[in-house]
């Protein structure tokens, strides 16, 4: 009974709503790359997924989007719990993904993700990072930021590599508890420090 | 209201315009392709721009809707119920208090801050259409940045006029990689494209989003020795007296009788009601 209320659990109960104050919330992270944003009504996924990170799963993935989920999110009760609210189907593959779930450590190798093709370079992964073992000091700039902006990045020379691939490459999330930030392909990454 | 859901469109529809609003964001001035839905109005009345708002909109939104500036033009007010009864959302005509502003062809004259969004109708979202009229090889050329045809065009206006005679959609260069069709807004509003708020652009006919991040480098197309100039009519606001704002002629008699008005109604409100009077403006 347990693992059904996990499964059935934690959606919304006024979707169209809570969907778009929490899509608004994703819409202006993707403009103001690094900008941290607080959503206000989250759901609730098992464990090891942060509300943040369910919240995003809920208002982005439908049938149409295949997501991979990686480590300790690839559980037998997060499977059932995606599939309960999305209905999006599940890869075991990087490249067939649209949507990945997991630690940064865990999606790794970032470069296997899709990074759309030259005439349409829309045709990409979008990651969603929940959780990091270490993080590195970056300046980001770019479109969506006035002056750079100080950041803490795991694995940023994956992600610079990514940026020099623009106008190809993923987009990423970053989720903790109730709030998410993200990184766009267009951002470019400066080392900070060393 | 309840016969609808909120903001009209059904949930997957709007995580589909959604999807394709981040990857725009993603990747600034490229046309994100989406499945265009047939709206409650005609093609050319705003239906791209209508699926961008209805995709964005939250119940506490206070939405602006304006055509060519105004407020009160058939095009607006009807976009403005629209979202007011399948929504529930909040209207108002004042800039400021906007939240989410859907335009037909301007930018208001009041800058925009962060937490606005600007939503465009577009008719042709690629600026590349009238000199090659296939998607593919359209598709093509933005791959390959292949731009050379743009500047062929702008410098036949100059051999042709002496000048680069294109007043609306002028293109622009978004962040050194896409050329960009900013919809039909007059090229005087161009140097506002790099602004503090989100610009959002969705064409529904041609079924194409794309968008600009808040202070994506936008330059429009020019030549060294013919530069970009941000033209508008010599004159000042007939009503308002305002000497900086984009102006409408308007033909007041059969006389050859015309005068110069502000285009953004709220504008020229404002400062009437600030007591600014124009030449033909009368005092409060």
């Amino acid at each position: 009974m347990e693992s059904t209320t996990e499964t059935l659990g934690g959606g919304f109960d006024d979707a169209p709503r809570q969907a778009a104050r929490a899509f608004r919330a994703a819409l202006e992270a993707m403009a103001r790359p690094g900008q941290l944003q607080q959503l206000g009504e989250v759901a609730r996924a098992p464990a090891p997924c942060s509300p943040a990170a369910a919240t995003l799963l809920l208002v982005l993935c439908d049938p149409e989007t295949p997501v991979f989920l990686a480590g300790a999110h690839d559980s037998a009760a997060m499977r059932d719990w995606l599939r309960f609210h999305t209905g999006a189907p599940l890869v075991e593959t990087r490249v067939a993904a649209v949507f990945a779930l997991g630690t940064a450590e865990a999606l790794a190798p970032l470069s296997d993700f899709a990074v759309g093709v030259p005439e349409y370079p829309d045709r990409s992964a979008t990651l969603i990072i929940d959780g990091w073992a270490s993080a590195h000091p970056v300046r980001l700039s770019g479109p969506g930021l006035r002056e750079a902006r100080a950041a803490e990045l795991p694995m940023p020379e994956a992600f610079r590599a990514n940026a020099a691939r623009f106008p190809l490459g993923w987009d990423a999330y970053f989720t903790r508890a109730d709030s998410l930030w993200a990184l766009p392909r267009s951002t470019r990454i400066r080392m900070e420090g060393s | 209201m309840s016969a609808y859901n909120f903001a009209y469109l059904d949930e997957q529809t709007k995580r589909m315009i959604r999807r394709a609003l981040l990857k725009a964001l993603a990747v600034p001035g490229y046309q994100v392709p989406f499945a265009s839905r047939e709206m409650p109005m005609p093609y050319g009345w705003g239906t791209g721009g209508v699926q961008v708002s209805a995709a964005v909109l939250v119940p506490e939104d206070v939405l602006k809707v304006i055509d060519q500036g105004a407020d009160d033009t058939t095009n607006a007010v009807s976009i403005r119920r629209f979202f007011q009864k399948v929504a529930g959302v909040a209207v108002s005509e004042a800039t400021a208090q906007a939240t989410v502003i859907q335009t037909r062809h301007r930018i208001p004259e009041r800058a925009l801050e962060e937490g606005q969004i600007l939503v465009y109708q577009v008719p042709i979202p690629e600026p590349l259409r009238f000199l090659e009229p296939s998607e593919i090889e359209t598709r093509k050329m933005h791959a390959l940045e292949e731009y050379g045809l743009m500047h062929v065009k702008l410098y036949e206006d100059i051999s042709r006029h002496g000048e680069i005679a294109t007043s609306y959609a002028y293109p622009v260069k978004v962040e050194g990689r896409y050329v960009m069709d900013p919809s039909p807004i007059p090229k005087f509003d161009n140097p506002k494209l790099s602004m503090a708020a989100i610009q959002l652009f969705g064409a529904g006919r041609e079924q194409r989003i794309y968008a600009l991040p808040p202070w994506t480098e936008v330059v429009s197309l020019d030549f060294e020795d013919y530069p970009f100039e941000a033209a508008r009519a010599p004159h000042a606001c007939d009503l308002c007296g305002a000497g900086d704002s984009y102006l409408d002629e308007v033909i007041t008699d059969d006389a050859g009788g015309r005068m110069f008005v502000c285009s953004d109604t709220d504008f020229c409100g404002e400062r009437r009601a600030a007591g600014h009077v124009g030449r033909l403006g009368e005092s409060a």
